[in-house]
């Protein structure tokens, strides 16, 4: 613990004010503890989605065909999932992930013109991607598919709902700081404020690197 | 693991450069195309290697998708440079997630099947 | 012996708080002050958990008792447990969080003062929201454990006693939601204040014990509240839109609640008594004027019980047959995790053997709660073999045994924390004598009330029944059950009389009445805004002790300073406001079945208002 030597008798009460015994900033302390709490979190829903997977008594399913009630009478619904949509999102998530790593980089450096570029570019992506699932759930509803059908179609709405609103949350968190960017209120000594934002949005992209297999692609 | 010994504060100097994260987000893309791709092949008899990936699916999809996961976690996310307490406080609530996902479903799929 | 300690008492100081009025108490940032609130507030709330405890203990005085009917029984242990956990133990643990944690490790505040005051305004409003179900006469009647599908059921039939049918749970939900965001981000806050707030020098083992067991605490908060979180909106949604996440006839599986409450659960109850670990492990050391015994060794064995406590939820469960793998595997996870617990239990008779022990009020408590735990915890052992709790479960044996843990446990613990630390938060002794009959009447009424339990349980008096039959042999018991339970209720009348006696009595503490050994104990009681004038430097787990002795044995009392050079947070009405929009978000959730059609109006409003709040607060200059 070397930390303990930098200290003296004799620092100020600004010295003091900012003392932390790891060195680190507290908040981005805090952000990480959240994100281990939201870990549990997700988990939970997850394993839910797991424990009730194959379990419905009525369709729709997710990857074959069976019979539901669709436009009031029972019939042959299609299979709910359809890859091509969900591997768009998926592609532009990740992506967003690239571009906010490189705004924290040139935040970082001082470039404030690439900085509102990749930040303005991870924006779009995250709206994108919430586009695309409201299509998607809209989508799945109009094929019979709605929140209370059956144990698949609850917990799939339930996890990816949950996972859609942190993604919300996270672009209206990042558009914050793109907007205190744009009036220039975010120099590189303040480069934490956008880090903060983009480890949380990070972190919501690695949840949905978990979903989109577990739940779109093993059948 | 010597990254880790770098000064609190001035670790920035040791983030990748902007060519680093885009050579992740091509590996990322290519492990997504990979694990669409094993879907695809593992539930369509005609497909080639079919018999080959079918029975496998289901590992070769965790073990991308981890591959992702960590990608993410060590460059994006900087934890590979960044302070070991960041890794402690992601990493240990993930192997409880992770346990508690196996757990629940091994108590209620298989041990309590007969009742369920 | 106790007297020994007004030897050592100060010339008068004057303490007077700069900032006075209900404002200051609303915007307040301060650690001690909103330690303070979080104690009156829980210490209410515990005293109407008492009440409801003792109208049960008036009905099953005798046989075929008439006080109450079975609903209203229902609603009563529902709201005893609900509010002894969430509304009294945890939030009392709260108040020490709040107090001592930065006294302790020798910082000015927590890491985030504005999300500190957000944490209480929350709990006040979640704990005010559960209670408000009385007054629209919908109790929440499902047990503190609200099993499904006792609970999930969607049908729900209106009475005249009732003129809210069926919020009753809904109002358990929703505030048990509530108090989670609450616990969440104090537990977050806490977590960041023990491990980047820590003055020059102090390594994590040389932390006081008590901020370890907080620090094990907030770990398991941070890991266990999210999975009750998912837990009760799967429940809310069962009961308001039609799913079926335990409901069998969907093919859900109501047995998936049991398992998601107590991966909870089971955390919750090292929550419940960790602080209290922590606090005895304070006192111990300090009135046998020796270090504590084995301090890695409590370190380590409180850790192990943090970790191991996640891997033993389903021994809750033994009884809905989830098999010999599973009930093997819990079985001994469960014996397992009586080692470290009997590791604290020997380091604590190492700390007092041999030392010079000063019997306080704070020194019997402490004391009190090692033996009364010891039963609780053996009676917990017994719970471990599945074939002997099959015996067991729901009946008056489990009663006992967590009352003996929780209240022989934790209430112990904590009130010993009271008498301890009151004349550092208050300037003011609390009376020994009153605090003498206090501890006995307290500890011979405990032992009354719940020790027979044992005896029924046993015999087969089963649990949550409002009634039984005379003749089976239950009404001797009952009886002296009862008496024991007023005479505990007197006992925490006396602990009232003292309180208010010590208000309005002379300031007479002085900044260190007990000789104690951690940083609190440097600084004048109670202490100025910011704490410490400067950071100190700290170098074993003992600083307060090492200071004494480097002084020959006598410390001069610390001296007021003006303080006016330091830094300290601006007050903020900002996390008000952000509390009040969770509560409309949240609490909108109540009138989904009121009214269909309109209640998200409700929800946007709140959410308008938790935006404002946040972005007024994130916007706002923190010094």
């Amino acid at each position: 613990m070397a930390q303990a030597a930098t200290a003296t008798a004799e620092m100020s009460p600004a010295d003091e004010h900012h003392w932390t015994s790891t060195g680190l900033d507290s908040r981005k302390i805090a952000i990480w503890g959240f994100i281990g709490s939201e870990c549990l979190f997700f988990a939970s829903l997850i394993s839910t989605y797991l424990v009730y997977k194959g379990k419905s008594l009525v369709g729709p399913l997710p990857h074959t065909e069976s019979q539901c009630m669709l436009h009031g009478k029972m019939q042959t619904c299609e299979a709910i999932f359809e890859t091509p949509l969900v591997t768009a999102g998926t592609a532009v998530l990740l992506f967003s992930s690239f571009f906010v790593v490189l705004a924290l980089y040139h935040a970082q450096k001082g470039n404030r013109a690439k900085l509102l570029g990749w930040l303005g570019a991870t924006v779009m992506c995250g709206l994108f991607f919430v586009s695309m699932q409201v299509y998607e759930f809209t989508h799945f509803y109009h094929k019979g598919m709605g929140y209370s059908t059956n144990l698949f179609s609850t917990t799939f709405f339930t996890l990816t709902g949950f996972h859609g609103s942190h993604v919300t949350l996270g672009v209206i968190w990042l558009s914050t700081v793109l907007f205190l960017a744009a009036r220039g209120k975010l120099p590189p000594e303040k480069s934490l404020n956008l880090e903060l934002a983009a480890l949380y949005w990070h972190f919501v992209d690695v949840v949905w690197i978990v979903i989109f297999p577990v739940v779109y692609l093993m059948r | 693991m010597d990254a880790h010994s770098a000064a609190p504060g001035h670790d920035d100097a040791h983030h990748p450069s902007p060519a680093m994260y885009g050579k992740i987000a091509i590996v990322l893309f290519i492990l997504t195309f990979f694990e669409v791709a094993a879907y695809e092949v593992g539930h369509r008899p005609a497909a080639i290697l079919h018999s080959v990936v079918e029975p496998i699916v289901v590992p070769i999809l965790l073990v991308l998708s981890a591959a992702k996961f960590a990608l993410v976690a060590m460059f994006y996310m900087h934890l590979k440079q960044d302070s070991k307490l960041f890794s402690n406080l992601f990493v240990w609530p993930i192997v409880l997630a992770a346990a508690l996902i196996l757990g629940l479903i091994v108590l209620i799929r298989l041990w309590h099947a007969a009742t369920f | 012996m106790a007297t020994s300690v007004l030897e050592h008492r100060a010339p008068a100081i004057h303490h007077a708080h700069p900032k006075t009025g209900i404002w200051s108490w609303i915007t307040t940032v301060d650690h001690k002050r909103i330690g303070i609130l979080y104690g009156a507030t829980a210490f209410l709330f515990f005293l109407l958990g008492g009440i409801e405890a003792l109208i049960m203990r008036l009905q099953l005085m005798g046989p075929n008792g008439k006080l109450v009917d079975p609903d209203t029984f229902n609603a009563l242990f529902t709201m005893h447990g609900t509010t002894m956990i969430f509304l009294g133990v945890m939030p009392l643990s709260a108040m020490f969080f709040n107090y001592f944690i930065p006294l302790q490790i020798g910082a000015r505040d927590v890491a985030f003062p504005r999300l500190n005051a957000f944490s209480y305004w929350v709990f006040l409003l979640g704990g005010l929201f559960i209670n408000a179900s009385f007054l629209v006469g919908a109790p929440p009647n499902g047990g503190w454990f609200g099993y499904a599908n006792l609970t999930s059921s969607r049908v729900i039939a209106a009475t005249a006693a009732a003129p809210a049918p069926g919020m009753n749970i809904d109002f358990w939900v929703i505030g048990l939601q509530i108090l989670g965001i609450a616990s969440i981000a104090a537990a977050l806050n806490f977590f960041v204040t023990i491990v980047n707030l820590r003055a020059p020098g102090m390594k994590m083992l040389r932390m006081p014990m008590f901020v370890w067991m907080s620090f094990v605490v907030q770990v398991l908060l941070l890991l266990a509240f999210p999975v009750i979180t998912v837990a009760l909106v799967f429940l809310m949604m069962d009961r308001n839109f039609g799913t079926s996440f335990f409901m069998p006839d969907g093919g859900g599986d109501p047995i998936m609640w049991q398992h998601l409450f107590w991966i909870f659960g089971h955390p919750e109850v090292y929550i419940l008594i960790l602080p209290a670990f922590g606090i005895t492990s304070e006192i111990l050391p300090v009135f046998s004027r020796k270090p504590l015994f084995g301090y890695t060794a409590m370190v380590f064995s409180g850790i192990f019980i943090g970790f191991v406590g996640f891997g033993v939820w389903s021994h809750h469960m033994f009884a809905t047959g989830m098999g010999p793998f599973a009930d093997t595997f819990f079985s001994m996870a469960t014996m397992v995790i009586a080692l470290p617990t009997g590791v604290k239990i020997f380091n604590w008779i190492g700390t007092l053997w041999g030392g010079s022990l000063r019997y306080t009020t704070a020194m019997m408590m402490a004391i009190a709660m090692v033996a009364l735990f010891i039963i609780g915890g053996l009676s917990g052992v017994m719970h471990s073999a599945p074939p002997a709790d099959l015996q067991q479960t729901d009946t008056y044996f489990i009663v006992a045994h967590f009352h003996y843990v929780l209240f022989g446990g934790s209430i112990f613990g904590l009130t010993a924390g009271a008498y301890y630390w009151w004349p550092k938060m208050f300037g003011r002794l609390l009376d020994e004598g009153m605090g003498k009959a206090h501890f006995w009447l307290m500890f011979i009424g405990m032992n009354m009330t719940f020790f027979p339990m044992h005896f029924l349980g046993l015999n087969g008096m089963p649990r949550r029944v409002y009634t039984y039959p005379s003749g089976l042999g239950f009404e001797f018991w009952n009886k002296f059950e009862t008496i024991g339970a007023f005479i505990l209720a007197f006992s925490f009348l006396i602990f009232l009389v003292n309180i208010i006696k010590t208000w309005f009595g002379p300031a007479n503490a002085p900044a260190d009445p007990w000789h104690g050994a951690t940083l609190e104990w440097s600084i004048p009681s109670p202490p100025q805004e910011f704490n410490f004038p400067k950071l100190p430097m700290v170098g074993s787990s003992v600083p307060q002790w090492d200071a004494r002795r480097a002084a020959g044995g006598h410390l001069p009392e610390p001296a007021l300073v003006s303080g006016a050079d330091i830094p300290m947070p601006n007050p903020s009405y900002w996390p008000l406001v952000s509390a009040i929009g969770v509560f409309l978000v949240l609490g909108s959730l109540l009138f989904i079945r009121v009214n269909p059609v309109h209640w998200w109006q409700l929800t946007l409003f709140g959410v308008a208002v938790l935006f404002f709040g946040v972005y007024r607060w994130a916007f706002e200059p923190p010094h």
